[in-house]
């Protein structure tokens, strides 16, 4: 099989990766590049383990291909605690949000990308943006809960 | 005695930060090296089949295939309770998905390629897809050797039929019960089975080295079970539990579907075939569907007579469970439930069968609830339907039947120490249960419903848990258990026991994840027996950590042992004020004397806990004489939900459920289990069904078309609710909590759904699609 180098800046370090064509960014980020947090959960892009920030956008990693974010900017779970433990997470460990803790790199990943768009979302905002990313233990209230502590009022973009 | 610190109080989960920050560690995060080899599966196409020949000459030649195997590879069977399954299948396949051959390749892309080119060919056979038609027609035999397979004592197979295992129980005089009813009602339920739906699907890698020794890194509630399993069933090849070695790190999820084991059996077959390689198997979604464990479905025929004032005076079950074709765990669940079966009330005159039968859809097995959640819908349906019938508030009705402590079980042996009553009264005032609601949308209306549920850990009687304790220079501790964290809290819980003895806060206590090589045994994690069998363990190695440190003060110091106290990590004298010793000032070091010498050493503690009380044998012909369950569990869960009447869909607006677990030993995740429960409960009442075709095949294996909620599906508000009966042989009172939340979800769904629109289903799913077509048709049942 052909394979093609292509370059990305992965959680802020310039990274340069053999693929080929048909490598999925999860298989990419996952068993090449060392990013393990996001996860399989599906492989059809329906629960959001696998969400990872290409350009800022959450994506599904397991239904994009890696030649796809060549020359892109690629962010995972581990990319979000470079500088310290950000007031989304530490949010979380204050009120034991997550249980068995694997949807949790996804719903961090689509959380940061809700707060940087609407700082101070509403419940239904919260509902509506995490609707994406299952999670079979929690019931979803703590998570909600969890991000809207540090949704900042007065901060609407 | 000392109030209580650290049981009680919500300290926050100690493994969250890992969770958040993306350094859990879970199977598939493990680096396995360049050698790691990728398994692919043949899947047996038909539900039932003899197979007739295997060739995989064309996968073997195949460049990057490093091993292929069949059943003739392992002629072994394995099995929890029952060994009735082999590791791949034999002369026969008995549902669509069974693994027939394997191959473990260099990348998972030649490993498909190759599978591909296995050639099987199969002589169909009449596949059985109903519990029912294998029931009555035993002609057609899924397993013609049943009488032959080896079981626990507490199982009994029939022979020359599909009757895996029959559980009776006959006490009192059932037709003497009947008469002196007033009324006496009579009906089916039916339950379809569920999938767990782990956001993790099971993955295992496997590795048996050149000296003979095998390492499974699993996604499992069971690593010594796994280990137990592994060695006996490869114990013709020469191995043995030493040489057998399970690692459990983090896991996605468990509810059941990741106890005993399932899959990860063929990872271990394939390093078998590839000594040296770490094997990978990691199910797809798909396969996550259909080849781990489902939720059983039962078909539920129920009669039950109350008197006027509402005293239940007979109850007559039938449970028909369609078990799968392998029941090596499923059996169990059919047991455990079946000897529980009236629900958490006191009735003279009983009369229950619970029939395990084999089927040729998927296997099936222990699912969160473990039977209840099924056998339940139709109890707390039915009584419901009675109450109405003798104009009795149902919540009332619950509550005079309610089982009280020390009244005598079905089988015998008394309750335990509980509150049914409390848990009910409660639920049913946080609901303003009997008050009717009226939506201010002439298109909806309200309705609420009640369920009250129980739960005992489904255990042998001799399931251990074990604990070592080990102290850091620091005064911190390293506890080492081999009970799994799934999400439920237990690292957390297991902390805040050795805290509350020891005095070393929660945050300075790491407790191991479960590796068969360092940890201690336990049984395995299910049952929500943990925080109990496992919390007793600690409880006694901490104790047994606190009475090494007062040995040493008395053998250094020539203290009196009943003046000693801990405090804040320190060793105190109450008759000597002035006298304060860190524990990091001795625990690992010892204690300097004045000549210059140590006393002391290393403090390391080990704690073990077995339910001595616990016995399975009995009369088999009424089950009565035993003690099967250590205790149970009661709770109680209520309802108020909206229906719109057009498309029939169904919205919670409030939720309360009560559970009397003894001791909250962490209140907010208990409150979280609550929270959680519900909404799986919920799911499973109103859209989640696993749909096959009529040749066996599942339809809707994925999240596209089984769908499972979202954020956008949860109730506008839930109330949870605490009794707190003290258990007397917990720790700290504590009984465990885990499944029960998810207990009472569907028949209060039910129930409210029958307030709303005096319409009776008498099965799940109640989809919406079904309120909107009965609601159209003017029905007032739905079978």
């Amino acid at each position: 099989m052909k394979k093609i180098t292509i370059t990305l800046r992965l959680n802020g370090e310039l990274r340069e990766v053999d693929v080929e064509g048909s490598d999925l960014l999860l298989d990419v980020l996952r068993d090449k590049l060392g990013a393990k947090g996001p996860k399989y959960g599906c492989g059809s892009g329906d629960c959001g383990t696998c969400t990872v920030l290409v350009e800022g956008q959450s994506v599904r990693a397991c239904i994009v291909l890696a030649a796809e974010v060549d020359g892109q900017e690629v962010v995972t779970v581990e990319g979000l605690a470079r500088e310290g433990i950000p007031a989304l997470q530490a949010s979380f460990v204050a009120r034991s949000a997550f249980q068995c803790g694997y949807c949790a790199p996804g719903v961090m990943i689509t959380a940061t990308e809700l707060l940087r768009r609407t700082p101070n979302p509403c419940r239904e905002e919260v509902q509506e943006a995490i609707a994406g990313n299952l999670c079979r233990c929690t019931g979803y209230d703590p998570i909600i809960e969890a991000i809207m502590a540090v949704a900042r009022p007065n901060e609407e973009v | 005695m000392d109030p209580l610190q650290v049981v009680g109080a919500s300290p926050p989960r100690i493994d969250e930060l890992e969770k958040v920050t993306g350094a859990a560690q879970y199977v598939d995060d493990i680096e396995f090296g360049p050698n790691l080899l990728h398994v692919e599966v043949v899947e047996s196409p038909h539900a039932h089949a003899l197979i007739k020949r295997i060739d995989t000459s064309a996968a073997e030649a195949l460049p990057g295939v490093v091993a292929v195997a069949t059943g003739k590879d392992f002629p072994y069977k394995f099995g929890l309770y029952m060994k009735d399954r082999y590791i791949f299948a034999q002369d026969r396949v008995r549902f669509i998905g069974e693994q027939v051959a394997a191959v473990a390749a260099r990348c998972p892309k030649v490993a498909r390629r190759a599978a591909k080119l296995i050639v099987v060919e199969y002589e169909p056979l009449p596949a059985i897809l109903d519990q029912m038609q294998a029931f009555a027609e035993p002609d057609e035999l899924i397993h013609p050797d049943l009488g032959a397979y080896s079981h626990v004592p507490w199982f009994y197979p029939q022979a020359e039929t599909n009757i895996a295992h029959w559980r009776k129980i006959r006490k009192g005089e059932l037709d003497k019960g009947f008469a002196e009813a007033d009324v006496v009602l009579e009906d089916t339920y039916r339950v379809s089975r569920v999938s767990h739906c782990c956001m993790e699907p099971h993955i295992a890698v496997a590795q048996v080295d050149h000296a003979g020794r095998m390492t499974v890194w699993a996604s499992s509630q069971s690593p010594f079970t796994q280990r137990n399993i592994f060695a006996e069933a490869f114990a013709p090849l020469g191995f043995s539990h030493k040489n057998v070695r399970c690692v459990t790190p983090y896991i996605g999820g468990g509810f059941g579907g990741k106890a005993g084991v399932t899959m990860e059996i063929i990872a271990a077959a394939m390093a078998i075939k590839a000594p040296g390689f770490p094997v990978k198997v990691r199910w797809r979604r798909d396969q996550e569907f259909y080849n781990t464990y489902q939720r059983q479905a039962v078909v539920t025929k129920l009669k039950i007579g109350v008197k006027k004032d509402g005293a239940i005076t007979a109850f007559e079950m039938a449970n028909y469970w369609d078990a799968g074709p392998y029941v090596e765990y499923g059996a169990n669940v059919v047991n455990s439930s079946g000897l529980s079966a009236t629900g958490p009330y006191s009735i003279p005159n009983i009369k229950i069968d619970s029939y395990c039968i084999y089927t040729n859809l998927p296997a099936a097995g222990p699912y969160r609830g473990f039977g209840y959640s099924e056998m339940l819908f139709g109890v707390e349906s039915h009584l419901e339907r009675l109450a109405k019938m003798i104009g009795m508030d149902s919540a009332a009705l619950r509550m005079k039947n309610g089982i009280k402590t020390g009244q005598p079980l079905s089988y015998g042996a008394g309750m335990n120490e509980s509150d049914i009553q409390q848990c009910i009264d409660r639920v049913a005032k946080a609901i303003d249960f009997g008050t009717k609601e009226v939506s201010p949308d002439p298109n909806k209306v309200i309705g609420k419903g009640i369920a009250s549920c129980w739960k005992g850990p489904a255990m042998p009687p001799n399931a251990s848990s074990s604990a070592f304790l080990k102290f850091n220079e620091d005064g911190s501790l390293n506890l080492l258990i081999s009970g799994m964290d799934m999400g439920q809290g237990l690292l957390t819980v297991m902390a805040q026991v050795a805290s509350e003895v020891l005095t070393v806060p929660v945050d300075q206590i790491r407790v191991e994840m479960p590796d068969t090589d360092r940890n201690p045994y336990e049984w395995q994690t299910v049952a929500s027996h943990v925080t109990w069998g496992c919390g007793n363990a600690v409880l006694k190695a901490a104790t047994d950590a606190k009475e090494q440190i007062y040995t040493l003060m008395e053998r250094a110091f020539g203290h009196r042992r009943e003046d000693l106290y801990l405090e804040n990590q320190t060793v105190k004298n109450r008759t000597l004020p002035d006298f304060a010793l860190p524990f990091a000032d001795f625990v690992i070091t010892g204690v300097i004397l004045e000549d210059g010498t140590f006393r002391g050493g290393p403090i390391q503690a080990s704690g073990m806990f077995m339910p001595e009380f616990m016995s399975t044998k009995c009369d088999p012909e009424t089950s009565q004489g035993g003690h099967p369950n250590p205790h149970y569990t009661v709770g109680a869960g209520g309802v108020v939900i909206e229906i719109d009447k057009e498309t029939g869909k169904i919205r919670v607006l409030k939720v309360a459920e009560g559970f009397d677990c003894g001791k909250a030993i962490n209140p907010e995740l208990v409150r979280h289990q609550i929270i959680g429960g519900f909404l799986q409960g919920l799911a499973t009442a109103i859209y989640e069904d696993m749909r096959f075709d009529d040749q066996g095949r599942q339809l809707n294996p994925n999240f596209t078309d089984y769908k499972i909620p979202t954020s956008l599906d949860i109730p506008d508000e839930i109330i949870p609710i605490i009794v707190e009966t003290a258990q007397s042989d917990g720790p700290f009172g504590a009984r465990g909590v885990g499944e029960h939340t998810m207990i009472p979800v569907a028949p209060a769904i039910a129930n409210a759904v029958e307030d709303a629109l005096g319409i009776r289903f008498k099965s799940i799913p109640i989809t919406a699609e079904k309120i909107a077509m009965a609601l159209k048709n003017g029905l007032t049942e739905v079978e």
